[in-house]
């Protein structure tokens, strides 16, 4: 079932759910979710790093993970009074500056088209756009890893163009390779692990994204800049 | 150190996770059976979060190289030199003895802890096998036939010489951990973030009771049964997760995530299992049937006293009764 999950948190769904105000609610006894209001920007972004940054700080929170426009707190122990642990988080949201990370820029080198871009000709019926157009938009673009997830040093990036733009695919690809430059809906990343994956690729880049005996795991972090370098266009 | 002389896929080394990584994509892992490792940890004299053996697959068999203290708990059955180990059980190992583990009916997974713990190289923290990441425990992967594991140095106590048991926390505390009488496992959940947003469907999920799907695994558990849908079709930004969620995908069967679970989600979620009970749902089996039930953080702040407890009773009692030996044999 391994292959099956992962694929599926991929899968798209309906609709964008969003919140009109703060949002927070539990998953199981010890950990509480943050979602923010509002849009999928990097100003409500700063906000969640804003609030990283002060909930990480608390006694009783063992552990923070940001998300997008989100942050889970897992508690040290199940809380006495949730609700007055809704509050804090609350009033720590609201209370919360947008900061501007001052992350590293990461130039990736990619291979477009090729082998790995088995995605690439639907993108373009998709868009309406040629495979090269597609390209050029991919490469232009400056991305801020926004969070770190759901594989080890695999980064959410945020500032994909409009244009190009993909739902993820209701049924994964079953077999990705690690290094696939991928677009899932507005975001797009690098594949860290070779498995199911239900986003569109477009490339390949050859780079380590994580290593679990550096001092350092995951080469990306919240607020890092990334930018994709075309080393080769295989049409 | 010990050789892996017979087993079956999928048997890892295992702690209690690797916890403080999911904010770059690094999975927990960790015992699906954290009370089971515990107890076999503390009847060894370890730390009670010492790596072990998880076995889920059967027969597993291994070759003591030298003198030490083995424990055996949850579901797994041993013998040592063909000689049958009663459950929950310490005992102490020569050098040359063959410890045998079978399955035990009704439970899903078995462990096996020893005098000093199973001394793989640490990464980020966890002796942990992450089988996804391909590191941790056995160089990230399941165990093997002729594996040569590396253990801890320490001194094997009275109390294994002699040998020494507990009664297993499902016999300890009955009251506290419910079984239908057809067998179906109670489980306490609180209501999570979209709970509200699947209407009726919502009481379906709480009322009827669901089987544990053949699809499951260390990364999740699939529930059969009759589908839940929430009202209108949702996206959810994608978000940190822990152990115990359970979310529900299109097809409208929910998903629970366990010990390998992804660090980061997207499925509207309608419950979160209480973690004290996460341990009774890594001892079942495909097939087995579980109901949901409506639990309070104040219930769950009580289940993990009584476990803590029940923990701190055994390490008092087991070190008092060593000492009491250690003066019987007259040291």
């Amino acid at each position: 079932m391994n292959s099956a999950l992962q694929s599926m948190t991929r899968s798209s769904l309906g609709s964008p759910l969003v919140r009109e105000r703060v949002h927070i609610s539990p998953i199981g006894s010890r950990a509480f979710l943050i979602e923010a209001p509002g849009g999928f920007d990097l100003a409500t972004q700063r906000r969640i790093w804003a609030l990283t940054q002060d909930v990480g700080h608390w006694d009783d929170v063992i552990e923070t993970v940001p998300g997008m426009t989100n942050l889970l707190a897992i508690f040290r122990v199940v809380p006495e009074d949730p609700q007055a642990v809704v509050a804090r988080l609350s009033n720590a949201w609201d209370l919360a500056q947008s900061v501007d990370l001052q992350g590293k820029t990461i130039e990736i080198a990619v291979t477009y088209g090729g082998e790995h871009a088995i995605d690439l000709g639907a993108l373009c019926n998709l868009s309406g756009l040629r495979d090269r157009e597609i390209i050029r938009i991919h490469h232009e673009g400056t991305y801020t890893v926004f969070a770190l997830g759901s594989a080890p040093g695999f980064g959410y990036l945020h500032g994909l163009d409009p244009r190009i733009h993909m739902p993820r695919k209701t049924v994964p690809s079953l077999k990705m390779e690690k290094g696939c430059v991928t677009i899932g809906g507005m975001q797009t990343g690098v594949a860290v692990l070779t498995g199911p994956n239900g986003w569109n690729s477009i490339g390949f880049a050859d780079l380590p994204m994580f290593d679990p005996t550096a001092a350092t795991p995951a080469i990306m972090a919240p607020g890092d800049i990334v930018r994709f370098i075309p080393e080769r266009i295989e049409l | 150190m010990i050789e892996v002389i017979d087993t079956g896929p999928l048997n890892t080394i295992q702690d209690l996770g690797r916890t403080g990584f999911r904010d770059i994509g690094v999975t927990v892992s960790g015992a699906m059976d954290p009370l089971a490792l515990k107890v076999a940890n503390l009847l060894v004299g370890n730390e009670e979060g010492a790596a072990g053996i998880e076995l889920q697959t059967f027969p597993f068999r291994v070759r003591f190289g030298k003198e030490v203290a083995v424990a055996v708990t949850g579901g797994g059955n041993a013998t040592l030199d063909g000689v049958a180990m009663p459950p929950w059980w310490v005992q102490t190992a020569q050098a040359g003895q063959i410890l045998e583990v079978t399955p035990v009916a009704g439970s899903a997974r078995g462990y096996v802890a020893f005098g000093g713990g199973v001394d793989v190289e640490p990464v980020m923290g966890s002796r942990s096998t992450s089988l996804r990441g391909a590191f941790g425990g056995m160089e990230g992967r399941a165990l093997r036939k002729g594996d040569l594991l590396p253990l801890g140095d320490a001194p094997v106590s009275e109390l294994a010489m002699t040998g020494f048991g507990v009664v297993a926390p499902m016999l300890e505390m009955t009251s506290l951990f419910p079984v239908v009488e057809d067998g179906t496992v109670l489980i306490r959940a609180l209501p999570a973030g979209e709970h509200d947003l699947f209407g009726a469907d919502a009481e379906r999920f709480w009322r009827q009771t669901w089987k544990i799907s053949p699809q499951s695994d260390r990364t999740g558990y699939r529930l059969a049964g009759d589908p839940i849908r929430p009202v209108a079709p949702v996206e959810m930004r994608s978000h940190g997760i822990v152990a115990g969620v359970v979310q529900v995908p299109p097809a409208g069967e929910p998903i629970i995530q366990m010990s390998d679970a992804n660090t980061a989600g997207g499925y509207p979620k309608i419950a979160g299992i209480v973690e004290a009970d996460l341990w009774r749902l890594g001892q079942a089996r495909a097939g087995i049937r579980v109901r949901f039930v409506r639990s309070s953080h104040a219930e769950a702040r009580a289940l993990d006293k009584a476990m803590t407890d029940y923990l701190e009773d055994i390490r008092a009692t087991s070190q008092m009764v060593a000492r009491a030996l250690k003066t019987i044999a007259g040291h």
